[in-house]
């Protein structure tokens, strides 16, 4: 499967003391992947505002940067999710909220539900910055499901835009797969064996998906893969966040329903605890 | 290519081994069934009848492999009140209900009940059943019976009973008093006494043949009557016939009580916490170094309790203390508990009316005894140098425990210790938030030799503890883990206290444990919990020097020898002779260093056996490094070390040689023919003509010593010089 190509990118434009480094993180990455900026605003919109906001992407502008402002008054979800229907958005950035006093990122709940209902893929930003922070380390999900191939191969076209240097694909594997609980050394040595499988299994079905990919995507870019027997969506956030990736890319999920969000799994975690800027793929 | 060992013949050369081990151990478990049982208000035969049926029953079901199981220390405390609350008869249905609880357990896999709860509060509900039992049975070994209301009430009149003692008019209870006191000194005494011939009885045994010995005595030579008072003899052994003849009807009336629920309960708790710690000591005493599969064993023991029950037997659990003196018997598999079953079946067939002649007060000073090892006012300074907060919970679990009871006591310590932990870091939410979080990730490192990783988030305490340790389960103790606590903002003591027993496990397996990233928390002072282990030896032990060690300067200075006094915790290179392999080396200290010789002595401190089987030993040692490969042997001058030796697959070899070599010293090796090669004739004549030292060869270096306890000075120059010849002497005929 081709790699998601990004040709309009949304960004929302609220006047935070965050706008600047939300502008900025918007426009460079419009500028690397070659695509359009959107800049959605909910509400009136006054001259003096648009003003600054031109001022601001003043630099960019210079640089090649195409940009549009659009402004409608309703609620933030519902303006948002049709503007991005409307003007054909294909990624959507979003700012993260921190955790009092810690280094943790959550998702306010605006957020979190036009993540959960955007038709377009999503870009999660822990923190935005003014400066570029450099993108070297990518993760991105190698789960045996059909988004898979997508995700990956959009992780590769973002990897060679930006300039990462190292993408690891991590394969969760449920626990209940390996089925033998682990009481004395036969059970230990038993589970050994079928986890060394099941890992070999996956890193095959990974290499498949590597092998698909066009060699020019893959130049310079170190490929590694990593299995983990883990919760599924829990562990690849939490092995992103230990290895200090740049950026964790998932596949979005398939269908949400009131349960998942009682019983989080997969992406409902990621939100709910964010380890670095996460892109997901839709 | 090493032979995969074939273990039906393995299984079937090590019966001796058992059969002698087994039959050591049920020296012990005799006079401690009998004395357990009579402490929990149950007939003396109960206690024996459950380490039969726990015998058998383990060694076919069980999961373990050196553990012996039998009555509990722990469960004498409960049983006491079921016996007490119950009656007899209800106390044995509801024996049988907690096995057949713990059974239920087991198939959920939720055995491992001990792991739920804070070491703190587990420590001081351990230490209050210890007071309920030494409260108890002090005034029975003193020849004074009381009936008090609770157990605090036991516990104060203690030092009145013992000026009481002074007052004593009868000639029967003074006798009783005394057979106590004897008895009590022995088990005090018993370590310090390192004498091959006293230290191959048990001293619980020694008890028990003295007192037979001294009754016999009274009778047949002095042909007096017994003085010790008749109504302080054990009364109520039966012999076989009619121990078969009388199982205890039972009837199911109880079963609609909510009182006998709850004593049921109070019963498989403290079983399953009381095997799970004795499986966990015993563990890393197996000189095998396998794993325990204690799902298993819970299943068993649940079974082997309800058997028992039916019989009139008493809880089964496996027991630490009669464990460890299986291992250090030579016990290598499982067949020894069955033995130690079979012995006792053959004692009380033979012996029965003999039992009868032991005297009540000497077999409670083993109670006594008991109870204040498990009491261990030393846990009281290690509690203390942890924190003031492991304080406060040990201290409201054992008073709720012996005020209320024991479930109570441990649900108050739990629920005190879960305030504690939000008071201290005075965030609740990251408690309740992260609860059912998924929090521990490990994975295997892909590059390189591959090191497991595993990192924790949030917090990690009692509460989601289990998480963590079913990862750390599913990694071979031969492996390397790093442990990465920095996203985690909260540790508790219990987390990290059984961390260190995994270090502990790994090390001695040949794996590496390393716990990383809590530098930033011992610099953040808002995690008070986040305890490293501290390491009570500091400098202040070094200041005043004992006159042993101003001499051992001294003589280090005349020599040109380097000399240490400080205690050094890490003695790694010890790890690898078998000698140590089911001893734990505690510290070594007063290093003498040789500067042109690969030569180090040093005094070891080392433990043998738990709990009250427990001795510590110190030993004057030392370590030749010879860089260069050597077969593996020992060599030993009377065998008594032989047991240790076979376990490791050693057999004797025989040199030939014109003296008299191979009678006076046994070599032992795994593998001959290299061994005789080694022995040279200018080796055997060196060993001939000088005085013998026991010697062990781990593949590349010496370990070379004399007596089991700390040399003197002057033995010290004579090990030195043994060693340096030694050494001189290896080193010419090998190159």
């Amino acid at each position: 499967m081709a790699a998601k190509s990004f040709r309009i990118i949304g960004v929302g434009v609220a006047f935070s003391p965050n706008l600047k480094a939300n502008l900025f993180e918007g426009a460079r990455l419009a500028l690397f992947l070659k695509a359009k900026l959107i800049l959605i605003h909910v509400g009136k919109m006054s001259d003096e505002d648009t003003v600054l906001l031109h001022d601001l992407l003043q630099v960019h502008q210079s640089q090649g940067l195409i940009y549009e402002i659009r402004c409608q008054t309703g609620n933030p979800i519902e303006v948002i999710l049709s503007t991005v229907k409307d003007a054909q958005v294909d990624l959507l950035i979003l700012g993260a909220l921190q955790r009092e006093n810690f280094l943790r990122y959550y998702l306010g709940s605006i957020a979190r539900q036009i993540t959960r209902r955007a038709p377009c893929s999503v870009l999660l930003l822990i923190k935005p910055s003014v400066e570029r922070v450099p993108c070297e380390h990518i993760v991105v999900n190698g789960l045996a499901d059909p988004k898979t191939e997508q995700a990956i191969a959009t992780a590769f076209s973002v990897a060679k835009s930006l300039g990462a240097q190292k993408i690891t694909i991590v394969e969760e594997i449920s626990p209940h797969e390996v089925a033998v609980s682990v009481d004395d050394d036969r059970s230990l040595r038993r589970s050994r064996i079928i986890k060394e499988r099941l890992k070999l299994r996956e890193e095959s079905r990974v290499k498949q998906i590597i092998s698909d990919i066009p060699e020019k995507l893959k130049e310079g870019i170190a490929i590694q893969s990593q299995s983990i027997f883990g919760k599924r969506g829990y562990s690849i956030g939490h092995y992103a966040q230990v290895v200090r990736a740049d950026l964790l890319v998932m596949n979005a999920p398939s269908q949400m329903t009131f349960w998942d969000r009682v019983f989080p799994h997969d992406i409902e975690h990621i939100l709910g605890e964010l380890p670095t800027d996460v892109l997901i793929v839709q | 290519m090493s032979q995969k060992p074939n273990k039906l013949i393995d299984g079937l050369k090590a019966i001796p081994a058992n059969m002698f081990s087994g039959f050591v151990v049920s020296l012990i478990a005799l006079p401690l069934g009998l004395g357990l049982a009579m402490a929990s208000d149950a007939p003396p035969m109960a206690g024996v009848i459950s380490a039969v049926v726990g015998g058998v029953v383990m060694s076919i079901l069980g999961g373990s492999h050196v553990t012996i199981a039998g009555p509990g220390n722990g469960l004498v405390g409960v049983l006491l009140v079921a016996i007490t609350t119950l009656g007899l008869q209800d106390a044995y249905l509801a024996i049988i209900c907690s096995g057949l609880l713990l059974i239920v357990l087991g198939y959920l896999r939720l055995g491992k009940l001990a792991d739920f709860f804070p070491s703190s509060a587990i420590q001081g509900m351990l230490a209050a059943i210890g007071l309920i039992i030494l409260g108890k049975q002090f005034h029975i070994m003193l020849g004074n019976r009381l009936s008090l209301e609770g157990n605090l009430e036991y516990l104060f009149a203690m030092p009145k009973a013992l000026l009481n003692v002074f007052n004593y008019q009868d000639v029967g209870t003074i006798a009783a008093c005394l057979s106590g006191v004897v008895s009590l000194s022995i088990l005090v005494f018993y370590p310090r006494l390192r004498n091959r011939y006293w230290q191959l009885v048990p001293a619980p045994m020694w008890i028990v043949l003295m007192s037979i010995g001294f009754s016999y005595y009274c009778e047949l030579i002095l042909k007096i009557p017994n003085p010790i008072a008749l109504d302080y003899m054990i009364s109520g052994i039966l012999s076989l016939e009619q121990l078969m003849e009388d199982v205890p009807e039972i009837g199911l009336s109880a079963l609609n009580d909510w009182v006998f629920w709850s004593q049921v309960l109070a019963l498989a708790l403290i079983s399953s916490v009381e095997s799970l710690l004795s499986i966990k000591a015993v563990d890393q005493l197996d000189p095998k170094k396998r794993r325990s599969n204690f799902t298993r064993d819970v299943k068993a023991l649940g079974l082997a309790t309800a058997v028992s029950g039916f019989l009139g037997g008493l809880n089964v659990v496996t027991v630490i203390a009669r464990s460890s003196v299986n291992v250090n018997s030579g016990g290598s598999n499982r067949s020894s508990n069955f033995f130690h079953a079979v012995f006792l079946l053959l004692f009380v067939f033979l012996f029965s009316t003999q039992l009868e002649r032991i005297p009540l007060p000497a077999l409670m000073a083993i109670l006594v005894f008991t109870g204040y090892k498990l009491a261990a006012p030393k846990n009281l300074i290690k509690m203390l140098s942890i924190g003031k907060e492991q304080l406060i919970i040990y201290f409201v679990t054992l008073l709720a425990t012996l005020q209320i009871g024991l479930v109570a006591g441990i649900i108050i310590g739990t629920t005190s210790t879960f305030i504690i932990h939000v008071v201290s870091t005075g965030n609740f939410q990251l408690f309740t938030r992260n609860f059912l979080k998924p929090n521990v990730l490990m994975f295997k490192g892909s590059e390189g030799v591959g090191q497991y990783y595993l990192s924790v988030k949030h917090f990690c305490s009692f509460v989601n503890f289990f998480k963590l340790k079913s990862k750390l389960d599913q990694v071979p103790e031969t492996e390397t883990v790093v442990l990465d606590l920095s996203l985690c903002e909260f540790v508790d003591h219990t987390v990290m206290d059984s961390l260190s027993s995994y270090q502990e496990l790994f090390e001695k397996r040949g794996g590496s444990f390393e716990v990383i990233g809590l530098d930033a928390h011992s610099a953040d002072s808002s995690h008070p919990f986040a305890i490293r282990k501290t390491v009570p030896f500091s400098g202040i032990l070094n200041q005043n020097m004992t006159k042993r060690q101003i001499v051992l300067a001294e003589l280090s200075k005349d020599y040109n020898f380097e000399y240490r006094p400080k205690k050094q915790r890490k003695a790694p290179f010890l790890e690898s002779f078998i000698f140590f392999r089911s001893k734990k080396v505690n510290y070594i200290h007063n290093l003498i260093k040789s500067k042109d010789q690969p030569i180090t002595a040093f005094d070891v401190n080392f433990t043998e056996g738990e709990f009250i089987a427990k001795e510590v030993v110190n030993t004057t040692m030392v370590y030749v490094d010879l860089q260069r490969i050597l077969p593996e042997f020992t060599l030993d001058k009377d065998g008594f070390l032989r047991r240790l030796y076979g376990v490791a697959g050693f057999s004797n070899i025989s040199i030939s040689s014109p003296g008299d070599f191979s009678k006076r010293f046994y070599l032992l090796g795994a593998k001959p023919d290299e061994v005789k090669d080694f022995f040279s004739k200018t080796v055997v004549h060196f060993f001939e003509s000088n005085p013998y030292f026991h010697i062990e060869s781990n593949g590349n270096s010496l370990l070379v010593f004399g007596k089991e306890r700390s040399a003197s000075v002057q033995e010290i120059t004579n090990l030195i010089d043994f060693s340096g010849r030694l050494y001189q002497v290896i080193e010419n005929e090998q190159s």
